[in-house]
């Protein structure tokens, strides 16, 4: 009997390692679900009456991994500009654009993910300097849903090498954009009856800053150089501002500032080379060095049609010294707490029920997934690539 | 002896072509008319850099040791000498001789060299900036003659982070923007001041082809030109093909009579006008050249190979090949090695029918299957891509060894560059190409803890942290 067919009854996963995302794994665990949320993580625990019996022993179960930078539901195939609304255009500010206005649940990009364990994302729009909203999805979308989790997780800006204006040019622009927010806010009535000075961007753009200025969101910000990061780090002081680093290639250059201020930061733990200019810092050992600093640390694929790889990339930061449970932090309970995803990331009573049962060490190549949960429902596994590959299986298919 | 060998050949246009010699009787001493022969183009050895020094014996014993010719030895021994891999067995090592290093290989694991037959390091190096990008002369769909080799900067960053992740040799190809994009060359990962220098000995070269969206996209889309389509660029490659055919047939009755009886006399007539696009497809039509072919949809692969067959050549690789699996028994009939991915997909639409068993599959055919990397950051991680085709052939049910997965990235893309008599497996005899690993070379934990090439130690994880080899990051 499958699981969905059961969702009102109870389900207790019994015998397999849990690491439940921010603590000490918990071995021969019973994991009790009910409807969408985890009950109880218990070492030995008894499965309670009439609860559906799962044997996971040997098995080992993590909560769902959290992609936390990708384009998921934004775009479908790249080289094909009509299946793609990951890029506002136009104007470098676009603030007011919201990428859950434009994810699309039923992408079947988003499948071939679900199956290497990636159960929610958060999805960041691109281009311009001030891309947009990102948003934090759960990978399953029943009932006429989305999944959506959270509709705003931060504003996109972009602060680096642009091939363009100069650094300190865009930085100014961005003051400026603060300050007439600020302005906009304070005087909306007067801006309303047209008695206002022209503003340095529209209504709406000004309007979604707003929850960047009174600290709702951070600024999640694109950059890589040490000097960068600097100058974002006195842009948060001064402008009271929080932010998130996504990419920050030289991070770990000023690793004890960012503990210190608390920043946390996205990074691509195979970044190692110096691909431009801005990256010429680049090292395998980049998460570890934050790690040890005491930064909190997620890490991502950056990746949409192989946001799966997230599993190989913390096994890869774990090779070059990130401590194994770091890793798996970093891939669950870090990018919840960052995102303010209060209910994702962690296995604990209340929790939504996000979790993969895996036949080993998740960050192993040779390890199979053999259950996806999302929200207590098993998720088929099937995808575009295993229904091809099934019809191919003998040849010839259909000739 | 053996290189003016070499450069008499070449001077005749098409070097070491068997079925074109140059004639073997020496022109009439009494010609009276000079000959006119184009320079030619230098080929291995460099005539700038002398050869590494012979290295020295070394000795690697109580380790795993995975041939990738069909044994894993839980424990065994490998002796590399004078350049090549002298012995190697199971069990007890034979005793340490005189001056010779040893590698204590407890809880090691011993491969073959990897080999990537899909590389742009150092004609797309990093940083990736325009002026670095020396891979792709897109002026015109049709470019075969020109050659990776003098597009190659020694210095990219990327090949020593190669060699880091157990590469030996590599193959670098010019990009797929054009029908055919020019030569690739196979080099061996030795430090060098020029790719002459790293040249695989006795390598042929190979003719970079590609098919579907790049050519129609960079010319057709984007400059309003031809190929504007699947149509167009299968007409332009079938047409130039065709001139190929006759260039070649000019050039072979030269060869067999490079003179005119003049009053009884043998008088040395002037060869035909040399053309290095033709030059370049007449070697592929003789075998000299290696086509690789790079090509997305299982369609498009069948044009490839009826194009061959109606030219008269062999295809050694289709490239990316995501949909090879749905042709696999054919490929495999027709003796076409597959290079393609673990796991890239949907980029374009050309590659959205990307299955994750792909290799496995290929491999089951009885095809020979590569794991490819095409990228500066996968070939640094070759080990996990073949491990990951391993897990998801497994998943869906086809029976493979750790042996059979080595392969895709050792001894099959040797077999693709031609190479395989001298690298890409553990055997007597050949070149010491060798990976120490410090862990299950299939484990995401595994590091390249030794990396051997042609008997040098080339990489040492254990050893003090060299200055790194790039002069682009002689301040890291």
């Amino acid at each position: 009997m499958s699981l969905s067919t059961l969702l009102a009854a109870s389900i207790a996963l019994v015998g397999a390692t849990v690491h439940p995302g921010d603590g000490p794994a918990v071995p021969d665990a019973t994991v009790v679900i009910d409807g969408d949320a985890v009950v109880s993580v218990t070492q030995g625990g008894a499965p309670p009456t009439g609860a559906t019996v799962i044997d996971a022993r040997g098995k080992v179960v993590t909560p769902g991994f959290i992609e936390s930078w990708t384009q998921l539901g934004l775009v479908e195939i790249e080289g094909i500009e009509s299946t793609r609304d990951d890029d506002a255009g136009g104007d470098p500010v676009r603030a007011a654009h919201r990428v859950v206005d434009a994810f699309n649940a039923a992408s079947e990009v988003i499948p071939v993910q679900r199956a290497h364990g990636i159960t929610a994302a958060v999805v960041a729009p691109n281009g311009g300097q001030i891309a947009g909203q990102a948003a934090a999805f759960e990978l399953d979308a029943p009932e006429g849903g989305n999944g959506l989790v959270a509709p705003n997780v931060g504003v996109v800006f972009s602060y680096g090498a642009t091939g363009g204006p100069s650094r300190s040019a865009v930085l100014a622009d961005l003051r400026e954009l603060f300050a007439d927010a600020r302005v906009f806010a304070r005087n909306r009535a007067a801006w309303e009856k047209n008695q206002y000075r022209p503003l340095a961007a529209s209504h709406l753009d000004l309007e979604a800053l707003q929850p960047i200025l009174d600290g709702q969101v951070p600024l999640l910000v694109h950059v890589a150089r040490k000097a960068d990061i600097l100058a974002i780090l006195d842009l948060a002081k001064t402008e009271r501002i929080r932010v998130v680093l996504i990419g920050a290639t030289e991070a770990w250059q000023v690793a004890d500032m960012l503990a210190r201020a608390q920043v946390p930061v996205v990074i691509d733990p195979v970044e190692n080379a110096p691909e431009s200019f801005d990256r010429l810092g680049a090292r395998a050992d980049t998460a570890a060095l934050l790690e040890r600093a005491g930064v909190t640390v997620l890490l991502s694929t950056f990746s949409t049609h192989n946001a799966r790889k997230l599993r190989q990339w913390a096994g890869n930061a774990v090779r070059e010294g990130m401590t194994h449970a770091g890793a798996l932090r970093a891939v669950t309970a870090a990018p919840a707490q960052v995102f303010g995803l209060k209910r994702l990331g962690t296995l604990r009573p209340g929790q939504r029920a996000d979790l993969v049962v895996w036949s080993g060490d998740p960050f192993e190549p040779l390890t199979q997934v053999e259950r996806v949960l999302i929200g207590g429902r098993d998720i088929s596994l099937r995808h575009r690539q295993r229904a091809l590959a099934e019809r191919y299986r003998l040849l010839p298919p259909a000739r | 002896m053996r290189l003016m060998t070499i450069r008499m050949l070449a001077a005749f246009g098409l070097s070491a072509c068997g079925a074109a010699a140059p004639p073997k009787t020496p022109l009439s001493a009494a010609a009276d008319a000079p000959v006119l022969l184009d320079p030619p183009v230098e080929a291995t050895p460099s005539p700038f850099e002398p050869p590494p020094p012979v290295a020295g014996p070394t000795l690697v014993r109580d380790a795993t040791i995975m041939t990738a010719a069909g044994q894993v030895w839980p424990r065994g021994w490998i002796r590399l000498e004078a350049g090549r891999i002298a012995a190697l067995g199971e069990g007890d090592a034979p005793a340490p001789r005189d001056g010779e290093r040893v590698v204590e290989g407890r809880g090691r694991w011993v491969t073959p060299g990897l080999i990537d037959t899909h590389s742009h390091l150092g004609v797309y190096a990093s940083p990736g900036v325009w002026a670095h990008a020396d891979g792709n002369e897109m002026t015109s769909p049709i470019t075969a003659g020109v050659r990776a080799e003098e597009g190659f900067w020694p210095q990219d960053p990327g090949l020593e982070r190669a060699v880091a992740g157990g590469v030996t040799t590599l193959h670098i190809l010019p990009g797929s923007g054009n029908l055919m994009g020019g030569r690739g060359v196979t080099l061996k990962l030795h430090p060098a001041l020029e790719a002459a220098a790293m040249r695989f000995p006795g390598a042929k070269d190979s003719l970079k082809m590609a098919c579907g969206e790049n050519p129609k996209r960079v010319y057709g889309r984007d400059k309003g030109a031809m190929p504007m389509s699947r149509m167009g660029s299968l007409y332009m490659m079938r047409s130039k093909w065709l001139e190929a055919r006759r260039y070649k047939l000019k050039w072979d009755q030269w060869r067999k009579k490079p003179y005119e009886e003049k009053d009884g006399r043998r008088v040395p007539t002037n060869p035909p006008e040399r053309d290095l696009v033709l030059e370049t497809m007449a070697q592929v039509l003789a075998g000299e050249v290696l086509p690789q072919i790079h090509c997305y949809r299982a369609d498009e692969m069948l044009l490839q190979l009826k194009l061959a067959r109606e030219m008269g050549y062999q295809v050694r690789s289709f490239h990316h090949a995501v949909e090879a699996y749905k042709i696999r028994d054919v490929l495999a009939r027709e003796g076409v090695s597959v290079s393609t991915w673990a796991d890239w997909w949907g980029f374009k639409i050309e590659a959205w029918d990307a299955v994750e068993p792909s290799v496995a599959l290929i491999h089951e055919a009885g095809a020979r299957a590569i794991v490819h990397t095409d990228s500066a950051e996968g070939i640094q991680r070759m080990n996990q891509e073949a491990a990951k085709a391993l897990a998801s052939g497994r998943a869906l049910g086809v029976t493979l060894t750790e042996d059979d997965a080595l392969r895709w990235i050792t001894a099959n893309p040797a077999w693709a560059l031609g190479v395989d008599a001298e690298t890409g497996t553990l055997e007597r005899g050949k070149m010491a190409d060798v990976v120490v690993w410090d862990a299950h070379p299939f484990s995401v934990y595994a590091h390249a803890e030794k990396v051997f090439i042609d008997g040098h130690l080339r990489l040492d994880r254990g050893a003090a942290r060299p200055a790194p080899r790039s002069d682009f990051e002689v301040t890291r």
